[in-house]
């Protein structure tokens, strides 16, 4: 019980930082078409400038200021780069981001170096929010959730309520109209790839004391988060919520059962040698299996639905 | 004209049209045979096979990129499975197995064709963002799941064998470095021969239908997804029959041949070089191994260096360095290249001190990010400097600032008189 219940919070609070990147992502994908491959190095990025800033100012500051400037990033990539290249067409377009998440990565160790900079949780949230079958649950985590679901609830409000967000919906679906009644289209989307970067920028202010901050953070996360966004089916803020709690929950917990088939079978009597050719799948623990159970799920995906959970179908 | 006369004609222009053909491959031989006879140390050997086999999985990348307009993130794991197949084939001569090790990159090809299948059938029915996603997802499961099996994947060490205990075939044993170089010349030419072909031949152009018009291709009855699967599966052969040259080359394949960094270098080798000709990714293959061989030993930061000119690339010359030759040739064609010979000229300047300013900014955090024990003292371009001092700093930045201003200024005047030029020629 103890374990279903933790492994559930540590499960939710996965998901709601991979939905923090994928909101971003797809976002940014349903208005331009473009998958930003380099979303998850903003996202490292965010985390070693709330590091950087941290060490001057403390934690609190970098909060804010982190997405700021990744935002401002963001906008500037947009401008100054996808604009030129998207008369090339799409593929050009995601090769120049796939360019950049390289860049970026080796530009974070060039002014960082290659080893993991110590990010911490800030001390003013290191303790204990609640004890839970005797055992305790950190704040940093609850604050996560609070900052991801604060945030969402924020997005959801400009988005559907305000002036801005209603001109965004509307240059979603149909850009050419927007622009006849005379707003300034190429603003609206660097506007919105300004504030997905942002987004990806305060998940790694959040996730960068939960992870660990290295040069590698984006090449971890970046796949799983892909692979997120082509389960839910691309474009779909829904399908990608889904996706997004739905891997975080099932390898949180595959992290927590340390099972393999030798174990299972040795319960019924049945012991393998190791001699067994097949001995490496059968000693194959649950939580090793772990970081491959997205991938699985989008082989399991494409095998039996290859639109993703709420996608529209396409060629 | 009489119709003997006619035929006459047709005959003359059907025998200039084979020369024609002919005379790139002819070329290729020749400097295959005249390579190995100018540069004699073992690390040009060595330069020479990494680039014969990186021609391959260019050109085999391309045949999916540039042909089907499929992007691939993961690539190198038919490049990686089809050398770890070529491999175990070979420890199985050595325990005894009567099999040509000329062979062993068919036995790779064979390999790669049947991953590239599997993966293929599930990744080819997604387009466009998607399948560039799922390539994605598919690399990172082989690589965590070679991770796992340790038997045939030889973990962190990877798998070795040892060429030279095969059958002895015509007194070739593959002991030296040379007969190595001749045999993955023989397969690089019979591949891109063989590519070349597939590229002419109904299925082939399809394969460019399906890149151009998906759609007007289901019009005509075809299966798109059909198609993007056969240019897969050859796309896969190939890049098995580069991995399985791989592994007769250094008889030895790690976890590494087929995760991410190969997959990236495949692919910008191919954009790079221009995936709009099919001699495009075959040049990007050349320039990038040697960078690659060439870079890594004066600076550690050559990633970076080729992420950036990556991205100029994609910026500034979508079809590739290729593409920036044949930008000439209508220009050339009408004797007029030596009139942009002075603008090109001026335009060097400022890209020049772009690029010096560049350059030593990154070389000086570098040594003070990943190297501080070299010490402060470096020397660039000939200067001796202290890399924590500010006026190295205010030099550098002040390089940059100069180049970019510079460019700014000339650059539009040179792009327009080279269209000017272009305008000329056409007229």
């Amino acid at each position: 019980m103890e374990l279903v219940v933790f492994s559930l919070l540590n499960g939710v609070l996965y998901g709601l930082l991979l939905f923090m990147l994928s909101s971003g992502l797809t976002l940014i994908f349903s208005m331009m078409g473009v998958l930003n491959f380099a979303h998850a190095s903003l996202f490292m990025l965010g985390a070693y400038l709330a590091y950087q800033i941290g060490r001057y100012t403390g934690f609190w500051p970098g909060l804010v200021l982190a997405p700021l400037i990744v935002g401002l990033l963001g906008a500037a990539i947009e401008r100054w780069g996808l604009r030129t290249v998207h008369r090339f067409g799409h593929v050009a377009e995601l090769l120049f981001t796939f360019g950049l998440a390289l860049l970026i990565e080796e530009l974070v160790q060039l002014v960082w170096g290659r080893a993991p900079v110590p990010y911490t949780v800030p001390p003013s949230l290191d303790f204990a929010a609640f004890t839970l079958f005797g055992t305790t649950y950190p704040a940093y985590k609850v604050f996560m959730v609070l900052v991801s679901v604060g945030m969402f609830a924020l997005l959801g409000l400009v988005l559907t309520k305000t002036r801005v967000g209603l001109i965004i919906q509307a240059a979603l679906s149909h850009p050419d109209m927007v622009a006849a009644l005379g707003h300034n289209v190429p603003r609206v989307f660097m506007l919105v790839f300004g504030v997905g970067s942002a987004l990806a920028g305060l998940a790694g202010v959040i996730g960068g004391f939960a992870l660990v901050t290295s040069p590698s953070m984006a090449h971890t996360l970046g796949p799983i988060v892909f692979v997120v966004i082509v389960v839910g089916g691309l474009g779909s803020l829904t399908g990608a919520f889904v996706a997004s709690l739905l891997i975080g929950i099932v390898q949180t917990f595959a992290v927590a059962i340390d099972v393999s088939l030798i174990d299972l079978l040795a319960r019924f009597g049945v012991t393998v040698a190791r001699a067994d050719i097949f001995y490496d799948l059968w000693k194959i623990k649950l939580a090793q299996l772990a970081p491959v159970l997205p991938y699985l799920l989008l082989v399991l995906m494409l095998v039996l639905r290859p639109r993703g959970l709420m996608g529209t179908r396409e060629t | 004209m009489s119709e003997v006369a006619l035929k006459e004609v047709a005959t003359r222009r059907g025998s200039t049209a084979w020369l024609r053909a002919a005379a790139p491959w002819t070329l290729a031989i020749l400097v295959i045979l005249v390579l190995p006879h100018l540069l004699t140390t073992s690390f040009d050997r060595t330069l020479l096979i990494e680039m014969g086999i990186a021609i391959i999985f260019a050109a085999a990348y391309n045949m999916l990129l540039g042909e089907t307009g499929m992007l691939s993130f993961g690539h190198a794991i038919y490049f990686g499975l089809g050398g770890y197949t070529a491999i175990h084939v070979l420890r199985f001569i050595a325990a005894g197995l009567l099999f040509p090790v000329a062979l062993l990159p068919l036995v790779g090809g064979i390999g790669g064709l049947f991953f590239g299948l599997l993966f293929g059938y599930l990744s080819t029915r997604r387009a466009g963002t998607a399948f560039a996603m799922i390539t994605l997802g598919l690399m990172e499961l082989v690589v965590a799941l070679a991770l796992i099996f340790d038997h045939l994947f030889g973990g962190e060490e990877g798998i070795s064998g040892n060429r030279t205990s095969g059958p002895e075939l015509f007194g070739i044993r593959f002991g030296s470095q040379t007969q190595v170089y001749y045999l993955i010349a023989v397969w690089m030419l019979a591949s891109l021969a063989l590519m070349r072909a597939f590229t002419r031949t109904p299925v082939g152009r399809l394969c460019n239908a399906v890149r151009d018009n998906p759609e007007r291709v289901q019009f005509l009855g075809y299966d798109p997804s059909r198609i993007r699967l056969i240019a897969f599966a050859v796309s896969s052969f190939f890049a098995g029959v580069a991995g399985g040259l791989f592994a007769v080359n250094y008889e030895l394949m790690a976890i590494n041949s087929l995760g991410a960094e190969r997959s990236a270098l495949v692919l910008l080798m191919a954009y790079i070089g221009g995936i709009g000709s099919f001699l495009g990714p075959i040049l990007g293959a050349v320039l990038v191994t040697f960078l690659q061989v060439a870079l890594s030993d004066y600076t550690q930061a050559w990633l970076l260096y080729l992420g950036l000119f990556f991205v100029l690339v994609t910026l500034f010359a979508p079809n590739g360095l290729i593409g920036l030759v044949l930008m000439h040739g209508p220009i050339a064609r009408a004797g007029l290249l030596h009139r942009l010979v002075a603008p090109y000229a001026m335009a060097l300047i400022p890209v020049l001190l772009l690029a010096a300013g560049t350059i030593a900014l990154v070389e000086i955090n570098y040594r003070l990010a990943i190297r501080p024990e070299l010490g402060a003292a470096m020397k660039l371009f000939g200067v001796s400097f202290d890399a924590k001092g500010a006026a190295a700093w205010i030099a550098s930045l002040l390089l940059v600032g100069l180049g970019f201003w510079g460019l700014r200024l000339i650059g539009p005047r040179v792009s327009a008189r080279w269209g000017e030029m272009l305008e000329e020629a056409r007229a």
